[in-house]
């Protein structure tokens, strides 16, 4: 090969575009985009201008539902502090994503999300506890500390509350019913009338929604875990192999398309808020993340507490909670618990969240205040009163597509027993 | 080499201009202006993309990710920039793209199946140790909790850090490494809500400075009797003390209030103690062949692993066959040019293939709704579709004939274009009756072309997740297994087994696949060897 002066050029041509990406780099230190938390270009440009940010910042994440609200949160932060806070929507699975970037070592410092993540995200080291003193811990709802609650330790600091409940059609149904029998009834009575053409509208589908169908369970006398003495969901008793778990879904099979039809499996989270809308129901078991729905579409409806069944126990829904996360891998770990901790626990930070994101607020003052101007909020929470908290323990997880399928079953037509004892066994084997 | 052998082989003399255009023919070649341009641009991409890469992985100290980035750069450059190994100027970017892509993927694949990667062992043991160390850091019980000021001993962002603290009465304590000191509350302002504002000797750090020096302050911590003083927060902090403590002479974790002790069990990745019960923080290791031999030995999992093997053949063959038949029909009977409105028939039959499978998925989901759908509201049945086995596999299969035979129809037209007409016409002439002459001359020259086609079509949809998965999720379920339903391919049954069950099972997963990618690659290869037969026909 001969060397000539065209090829010299080009090689010191290459040379010269390699010392220009050494340049244009634009971090201050040139690792700067290595592997630890993305410091990202703030959205809030007034903050990078501040002469008193000095480029430690803050990255949240939240799903597309809560973003607005977190990012005027942060608004105030970084006038406050003049710390950039910068929010990033992730859309799907927030909760594997953020596993899988924390692994990459690119997590974010904050991360909003439910409450029953929390066992995945501490089995991964993912999360580090949030300290709170007991005066800050007695200000908000027991219920939603008891849910970010694991192993002893506050994991996160929750925001939300919420629950499923019942939505009915005043026009159509003016009084709440007080017992699952007597809306069946009374459901049948308009389906006779023609004015309605299904009695229920609950989520079943062919796989079986579970987190809908629990306070139907738990009024039939069923439950999921044993508690311990302290309340912590013990996972070697196992509610699903008890007898009150065939009883409970006997009872749910006299309801089944085998019985009064109330529940059908061609009912699925997609069709159901159009069911309602289109007035082809009146009553609908759904939660808060449904209102936006019903507003658009203007149909009425009225919130009250699920009706258990005649003569048996109250229908104690699922309770979820929301809540931030601080990541262990933070590279700000002392700004980003401050803001977890001390700020966004703050009540007139915490009201401006519920007013860009309406759900029962965690903290009780706020709450009260809330429940006074906002109807829906105080029957929400009214609703779930008496609720199970969802439990958060890893063991949880095995449980939900072995039970669901269990109740599709059931209400298809299958002898409960059987079929409860077969999701039992299965969930008793993967939970070991 | 080929140069000197083109060149000898000709009796002509050599040219006396150096022959331009054909690459590498004549080593006195003189490169064009533009190319030598796109080269320098092209080469100083390469260069700039090879040093980006470089930091990050310098600094992760992941040495040989960098040997395979220099290695890489040096062989573009090496190709490139001289005139020799014509062949490697084009294969290189192909090849290199290859084994980015395919090769490194695969082999990591398989290397993870021999793990136990996944949702709780994702880590290092010493990563598993520190979370669980950390997480247990607890509040010594009847502790004081104190009001925080961060500030630093001289220029905010260089001096030593200390803490400024205030108990609940107001007393001033000054807080570093070697331990708590009262202060003067003399030297020390207040707040109204009792923080300290400013002290002698110490400059308080707001909240951004503080958030600057985040990496010196989580180092500090004020060591006491009963434990340490930790922040939590910038404006507060409290006595803490880790309950669990992991100690390497036993290699196990104590917890020194419950006294409950784990020990590491290294060929499962968990700390447990006597009576099984493990801790949540695992840690990855390698388990041999117990991911792959678990597919075939686990009753559970291999009780129905052949049942859907079989289905899995079947939905894959017949969705070729089916949308194969129906392609090539629609195909021959458009063929004709004495058929009118050819265009728009074409057109209007193409419209699935244009529309986003995706989402066409999940129309067909709720078409076939039981009570709500579309199909049972035309034919006024009321056929539960995805309820029992039969009807939802041929629910399934109805989804894939309808996204399917447009594509078929496209490729059996063009091959049915590229038969010459006079070979049908002479057979006509001979005397033969249509389906004879298509079965013994037009089919076989059409399987020449298209057999490569049908067998990947087959390898596509052998593992078609989403034609399954969006519409019947598997389903229907037997009421004792929850797991393997009737409609389920082995790569939507590894899904729901590696992640359904408690958490991401990556190894188990990996295991599975590596079983699938076998299966759909002898059979790829058996088919492409028999239909290398079919070329004898030409």
């Amino acid at each position: 090969m001969r060397w000539n002066r065209l090829h010299a050029a080009a090689g010191l041509a290459a040379l010269a575009l390699v010392v220009t990406a050494c340049g244009g780099d634009g971090d201050p230190d040139s690792g700067g985009t290595a592997g630890g938390t993305d410091t990202d270009p703030p959205e809030t440009s007034a903050a990078s201008e501040d002469p008193g940010s000095t480029g430690a910042g803050l990255t949240i994440w939240a799903d597309a539902e809560r973003t607005p609200a977190v990012e005027a949160a942060a608004a105030t932060f970084t006038e406050e502090n003049g710390v950039e806070v910068s929010v990033e929507t992730i859309a799907e699975e927030l909760q594997t994503q953020y596993v899988t970037a924390h692994q990459a070592g690119n997590a974010p410092d904050l991360v909003l999300g439910a409450h029953d993540w929390i066992g995945n995200l501490v089995q991964n080291g993912t999360i580090d506890p949030i300290q709170m003193t007991e005066a800050k811990i007695a200000e908000f709802n027991p219920i939603a500390i008891e849910g970010v609650t694991f192993n002893g330790q506050v994991y996160g600091v929750p925001f939300a509350v919420e629950n499923v409940v019942l939505f009915r059609n005043p026009e159509l149904a003016p009084d709440a019913p007080a017992t699952f029998e007597e809306m069946v009834t009374g459901a049948q009575a308009l389906q006779a009338a023609g004015s309605v053409s299904e009695i229920l509208a609950m989520p079943v589908g062919e796989n079986g929604d579970p987190y809908h169908m629990y306070p139907l369970f738990t009024s039939a006398g069923g439950y999921l875990f044993g508690e311990d003495e302290t309340g912590t969901y013990d996972p070697s008793d196992l509610g699903l192999a008890d007898p009150s778990a065939a009883t409970a879904m006997a009872k749910i099979a006299e309801h089944g398309e085998a019985g009064t039809g109330a529940l059908k499996r061609s009912i699925t989270g997609e069709n159901l808020v159009s069911l309602y809308t289109d007035q082809q129901v009146a009553y609908m078991l759904s939660g808060p993340w449904s209102i936006a729905a019903l507003e658009t579409a203007g149909t009425p409806y009225e919130i009250s507490p699920i009706p258990g069944f005649e003569g048996l126990g109250p229908a104690r829904p699922f309770v979820g909670v929301q809540a931030m996360y601080v990541s262990s891998s933070s590279e700000n770990k002392a700004v980003a618990q401050e803001f977890a901790t001390n700020f966004f626990t703050r009540p007139e930070v915490a009201r401006a969240f519920y007013d860009a994101d309406p759900r029962a607020p965690a903290l009780t003052a706020v709450f009260e205040e809330v429940a006074a101007e906002d109807p829906n909020v105080a029957a929400i929470i009214e609703a779930g009163a008496d609720g199970d908290i969802l439990p958060a323990i890893p063991e949880m997880a095995a449980i939900w597509d072995p039970f669901g399928k269990a109740e599709s079953q059931v209400v298809g037509g299958e002898d409960p027993a059987t079929t409860i004892a077969n999701a039992a066994a299965i969930v008793q084997e993967a939970i070991g | 080499m080929a140069q000197s052998d083109t060149r000898l082989s000709t009796d002509q003399p050599p040219a006396k201009s150096p022959v331009r255009n054909i690459p590498g023919l004549s080593e006195r070649r003189i490169p064009s202006g533009t190319g030598t341009l796109l080269r320098i641009a092209v080469l100083g991409i390469v260069a700039a993309l090879a040093v980006f890469g470089a930091f990050p992985l310098i600094e992760n100290e992941s040495w040989v990710g960098l040997a395979i980035l220099v290695l890489a750069t040096a062989v573009i450059f090496a190709v490139y920039i001289t005139p020799r190994a014509v062949p490697l100027k084009y294969l290189i970017p192909g090849t290199l793209l290859l084994l980015a892509f395919m090769v490194y993927p695969v082999l990591n694949t398989v290397a993870t199946g021999f793990s136990n990667f996944g949702d709780g062992h994702r880590g290092t043991k010493e990563q598993a140790i520190e979370s669980i160390e950390g997480n247990s850091v607890t509040q010594v019980a009847g502790s004081t909790v104190y009001q925080l000021t961060v500030a630093a001993e001289g220029d905010p962002a260089t001096g030593d850090l200390v803490f400024l603290l205030t108990d609940p009465d107001g007393a001033p304590f000054l807080g570093t490494l070697d331990g708590l000191q009262e202060l003067d509350p003399g030297s020390v302002e207040l707040s109204d809500a009792g923080r300290i504002l400013t002290a002698e000797g110490y400059t308080p750090l707001d909240i951004a400075q503080a958030g600057a020096r985040s990496a010196d302050l989580a180092l500090l911590s004020v060591p006491t009797e009963a434990g340490a003083i930790r922040s939590s927060g910038l404006s507060q902090a409290f006595e803490g003390s880790p309950q669990s403590a992991y100690d390497e002479a036993c290699d196990c974790i104590t917890n020194v209030a419950t006294g409950a002790v784990h020990t590491a069990d290294d060929t499962v990745g968990f700390f447990v103690d006597e009576n099984g019960d493990n801790l949540a923080q695992g840690w990855r290791v390698n388990v041999g062949f117990r991911n792959f031999t678990s597919v075939l030995t686990n009753p559970t999992i291999a009780k129905y692993f052949f049942s859907i093997l079989v289905w899995n053949f079947v939905f894959a063959i017949m969705s070729v066959l089916l949308t194969f038949a129906l392609g090539l029909l629609i195909a021959l009977v458009l063929n004709n040019e004495r058929l009118r409105g050819q265009r728009l028939y074409r057109s209007l039959l193409i419209l699935p293939y244009a529309m986003p499978a995706f989402a066409m998925y999940l129309v067909w989901r709720d078409m076939f709704n039981t009570d709500f759908g579309l199909i049972n509201k035309l034919l006024g049945t009321d056929i539960n579709w995805f309820g029992t086995p039969m009807s939802a596999r041929i629910a399934v299969l109805v989804v894939q004939l309808w996204l399917g035979y447009s594509y078929m129809f496209l490729v059996c037209t063009g091959a049915l274009q590229s038969i010459p007409a006079d070979l049908t016409e002479a057979a006509q002439v001979d005397g033969a009756k249509p389906f004879h002459a298509f079965r013994t001359i037009t089919f076989p020259l059409l399987l020449v072309a298209l057999a490569p086609l049908l067998i990947a079509s087959f390898a596509f949809n052998f593992n078609n997740f989403t034609a399954i998965f969006l519409t019947t999720e598997g389903g229907p379920f037997p009421a004792d297994n929850p797991r393997a339903g009737a409609t389920d391919l082995l790569i939507t049954y590894t899904y729901r087994i590696a992640f359904g069950g408690a958490g991401a099972q990556y190894g188990f997963a990996a295991a599975i696949s590596v079983f699938i990618f076998l299966i759909v690659a002898v059979i790829s290869a058996i088919s492409f060897r028999r239909t290398q037969a079919l070329e004898e026909v030409n």
